[in-house]
C-alpha cells in the first residue's frame, strides 16, 4: 500500500471515530449498519478479490453468525460477549468448513452455483424448521455485555465496538495479504495451475481462506443481530449474497478499501432510493432504482469506485492524446 | 402407502420434473453456448406465469381466442423480449467475467421484480385451468388424475423432444453446437454468430416463458416465484453437468421425484432434501453427472 492509500484508510477510520460527535441517533444507527456491511464485504473480498473464488452464498455465514447470537445464550441473563462472540464466529466458520470442503472440489461457474445452493440449504433450515422460528424470525431479548464496561444495548457503545471490530478485521486482512499465506492466495487467483506446479497444494489454502472468510462473515452477522435485536431468514437469502457481491464490485475488486467504499456506497444508494423525501410513494419500489444503478455500474465502472479516479484520468489523457494525434495528422 | 396414491405422486413428480427441465434447459443452453450465467432466467419463468394471468383477458377480447391463442401470443412476446434483451444487455456480457454477468443479471432481477410489482401488483393470483382441460381422467381401475397436469407433462415432453431434434438433426442445431465450441471459427466460416446467439437466447427465453404460462394454473402466480425456480434450476444444472441437456433432463426428473416424495414422507425437511442430494452427487462427481465436452 502506498502513502496516499494508507492516508485514505487512516482518514476514513478517523472520520468514523469522530462521527458520533456530530450525529444523531438515526445517523449512528445508519453508520453502524454500514460498518457491519463493510465487515461483511471484507469477508467476501478475501475470497473474490484476493483468492479469485466467486462465492455466491456468503449470506449463509452471515445468517449463521446472527442466528447463533440469538439461539446460543440462555434467555435469562445477558450473555457475556467473551464467549458469545467467538461462538458465533466459530459456528459460521464450521459451516464454512463443510461447505468449502465440498464446493472447492468444483471450479468456476460450478463453484458460484454450488455455494449459492448451500446457502439456500441453510436458508431452508431456518425457514422451514422449528429451530429458526420460521419466516417470522426471533427476537433477541438480552444483548451481550462484557462486565459493566461494554453493554451492546447502548447504540453508542455498539457503534464503538463495531468500529473496533471493523478496524481489527481490516488490519488482520491487510496483514494477511502481506503474509506468505496471502501471497499464496494471490498466486492462486492469478494462476492456480502454476501454483500447483511450483509445489503448492492449493486446496488447503483455498479452504483456509474460505473458513476465515466464513468466520468474518459470522462476526458481521453477530453484530447485525445485536444491532437490530432481531433475526429472520432474509438474512440468509441469496439476495443478501448478491448484495454483498455488489458491494465489493461497486467499490473495486482487489482492494481492501474497495470493500469499505463499496459497502458504504451501497448502503447510501439503498438509503437514497428508499427515501420518501426524494421519491415519495415511489420509494416503495426502491429495488428498481437499485437494480438500474447496479446495471449502470457494471457497464460504466468495470474497476469499481476505487478505479474511478484512474478512469477519469485516462479519459482526460486519452482525449488530449487524440487531439495530439489529430494535430499530427493535420 | 396406497398404490394409487403412490402412482399419482409419481405422475406429479414426473410433471414437476419435466417442467423444471424446461426452465433449466434454457439456463444450461445459454450458459453452455454463450458462456453467460443468467440469474434473470427465473424472472422469465415468473414473467410467463404473470402473462398467463394478465394476457388471457386481453387476448380473449382482441382475438376472441382462448387458451392456445394466449400461449401463442405469450411466446411471441417472449421471443421479441428475448431479442431486445439480448441486444440491449446480454450482448455486452459474452466477453465479460462470470462475476460481471452475475451482477448485471442480478440487477435485471431487481428491475423485473419491481416492474412486475408496478404493473400487476403484489397479490397472489390463481389462474384457472381452461375449461376443455379441466376435470380428471380415469387411469385404469385404480385412480383418476387431473387432465391439466397430464397436459403440462405432454407439452414439456413435446418441447424437450423438439429441442433435442433441432439441436442434433438440423443445420441450425449444428451451427449452434459449433458456435459453442469455437466462436471465431464459426464466424470465419461466414455464419453470423451474433444473430445465432440472439436466436438461442430468444428461444431459451421463449421456452422459460412458456413453462411459466402452462405452470400458472398448477402453481398459482405470486411475487418472487422466479427466485425459487431459479435456484432449483441451478441445482439441476450443477447436478446434470453444465451445458449438458441430457444431464439437465436426468437431474430435473431426479429433483422432481425427490421433492415430490420428500413433501409426502418428510414434510419438515422437504426444502433441504434437494440440496442434500446435490451435496451427495457432488461428493461423488464434482463436475456433475454428465460433464459437457
Amino acid at each position: 500500500m502506498n502513502h496516499s492509500k494508507t492516508l485514505f484508510v487512516l482518514l476514513a477510520f478517523a472520520g468514523l471515530a469522530l462521527y458520533p460527535l456530530m450525529a444523531g441517533n438515526y445517523g449512528i444507527d445508519l453508520v453502524t449498519k454500514m460498518m457491519v456491511y463493510a465487515i461483511f464485504a471484507l469477508s467476501l473480498e478475501l475470497l473474490v478479490g484476493t483468492t479469485g473464488l466467486i462465492c455466491f452464498g456468503q449470506a449463509a455465514f452471515f445468517g449463521i453468525g446472527a442466528y447463533a447470537a440469538v439461539l446460543l445464550p440462555a434467555q435469562t441473563d445477558a450473555p457475556s460477549l467473551l464467549w458469545l462472540l467467538p461462538a458465533c464466529v466459530l459456528a459460521a466458520a464450521v459451516y464454512a468448513l463443510a461447505v468449502g470442503a465440498l464446493s472447492l472440489r468444483t471450479k468456476g461457474a460450478y463453484f458460484i452455483m454450488v455455494t449459492l445452493a448451500f446457502a439456500q440449504m441453510a436458508y431452508y433450515v431456518v425457514h422451514d424448521t422449528p429451530l429458526g422460528g420460521g419466516t417470522d424470525g426471533i427476537y433477541l431479548t438480552l444483548k451481550p455485555v462484557l462486565g459493566t464496561l461494554i453493554d451492546l444495548d447502548k447504540p453508542l457503545v455498539l457503534y464503538g465496538f463495531t468500529l473496533l471490530m471493523l478496524a481489527g478485521v481490516f488490519g488482520f486482512l491487510a496483514l494477511l495479504a502481506r503474509s506468505r499465506f496471502g501471497r499464496a492466495l494471490a498466486g492462486i487467483r492469478v494462476n492456480e495451475q502454476r501454483m500447483r506446479a511450483t509445489g503448492f497444494s492449493t486446496y488447503p489454502y483455498k479452504l483456509a481462506a474460505f473458513v476465515i472468510s466464513g468466520g468474518i462473515a459470522g462476526l458481521a452477522g453477530f453484530l447485525f443481530a445485536v444491532k437490530d435485536g432481531f433475526v429472520n431468514p432474509e438474512m440468509m437469502s441469496w439476495h443478501l449474497s448478491g448484495a454483498v457481491l455488489i458491494m465489493i464490485i461497486l467499490g473495486g475488486l482487489g482492494h481492501l478499501r474497495g470493500a469499505l467504499i463499496g459497502a458504504f456506497a451501497f448502503a447510501l444508494l439503498q438509503e437514497f432510493f428508499k427515501s420518501e423525501a426524494v421519491f415519495g410513494d415511489f420509494a416503495r419500489h426502491w429495488h428498481l432504482g437499485l437494480g438500474l444503478s447496479i446495471i449502470a455500474s457494471v457497464v460504466l465502472l468495470p474497476r469499481g469506485l476505487v478505479g474511478l479516479p484512474g478512469q477519469l484520468r485516462a479519459r482526460l489523457v486519452g482525449r488530449s492524446n487524440l487531439q495530439g494525434a489529430r494535430h499530427e495528422a493535420v | 402407502m396406497d398404490l394409487s396414491i403412490f402412482l399419482i405422486q409419481c405422475l406429479n413428480a414426473l410433471q414437476y420434473g419435466l417442467l423444471l427441465f424446461l426452465v433449466a434447459s434454457g439456463l444450461t443452453l445459454i450458459f453452455g453456448i454463450m458462456g453467460v450465467i443468467n440469474l434473470a432466467h427465473g424472472s422469465f419463468y415468473m414473467i410467463g406465469a404473470y402473462m398467463a394471468y394478465a394476457l388471457a383477458p386481453v387476448v380473449a377480447s382482441t382475438f376472441g381466442g382462448g387458451f392456445f391463442a394466449t400461449l401463442a401470443v405469450g411466446v411471441v412476446l417472449a421471443v421479441l423480449l428475448g431479442y431486445v434483451l439480448e441486444w440491449a444487455f446480454f450482448s455486452f456480457l459474452y466477453e465479460r467475467e462470470h462475476l460481471q454477468q452475475v451482477l448485471m443479471t442480478y440487477g435485471l432481477i431487481l428491475v423485473f421484480e419491481e416492474l412486475r410489482s408496478l404493473l400487476v401488483g403484489d397479490e397472489v393470483h390463481g389462474v384457472e385451468v381452461p375449461a376443455f382441460l379441466a376435470g380428471t381422467l380415469p387411469l385404469g381401475e385404480l385412480m383418476t388424475y387431473p387432465v391439466y397436469r397430464l397436459f403440462v407433462s405432454g407439452v414439456c415432453l413435446v418441447l424437450a423432444l423438439g429441442m433435442y431434434l433441432v439441436f442434433t438433426r438440423t443445420r441450425l442445431g449444428m451451427m449452434i453446437r459449433a458456435g459453442s465450441t469455437n466462436r471465431e471459427m464459426v464466424q470465419s466460416l461466414g455464419i453470423d454468430i451474433k444473430f445465432l446467439y440472439r436466436v438461442v437466447f430468444a428461444a431459451g427465453l421463449g421456452v422459460a416463458v412458456l413453462a411459466g404460462m402452462v405452470a400458472a394454473p398448477v402453481s398459482s402466480v405470486y411475487p418472487g416465484m422466479g427466485d425459487s425456480v431459479l435456484i432449483i434450476c441451478f441445482v439441476i444444472v450443477v447436478i446434470g453437468g453444465i451445458g449438458s441437456i441430457r444431464g439437465a433432463l436426468l437431474a430435473a426428473l431426479l429433483i422432481g421425484f425427490v421433492d415430490t416424495f420428500g413433501k409426502v414422507f418428510l414434510p419438515q425437511a422437504a426444502g433441504v432434501l434437494v440440496y442434500v442430494l446435490m451435496a451427495l452427487i457432488l461428493l461423488w462427481k464434482p463436475d456433475g453427472l454428465f460433464k459437457a465436452g
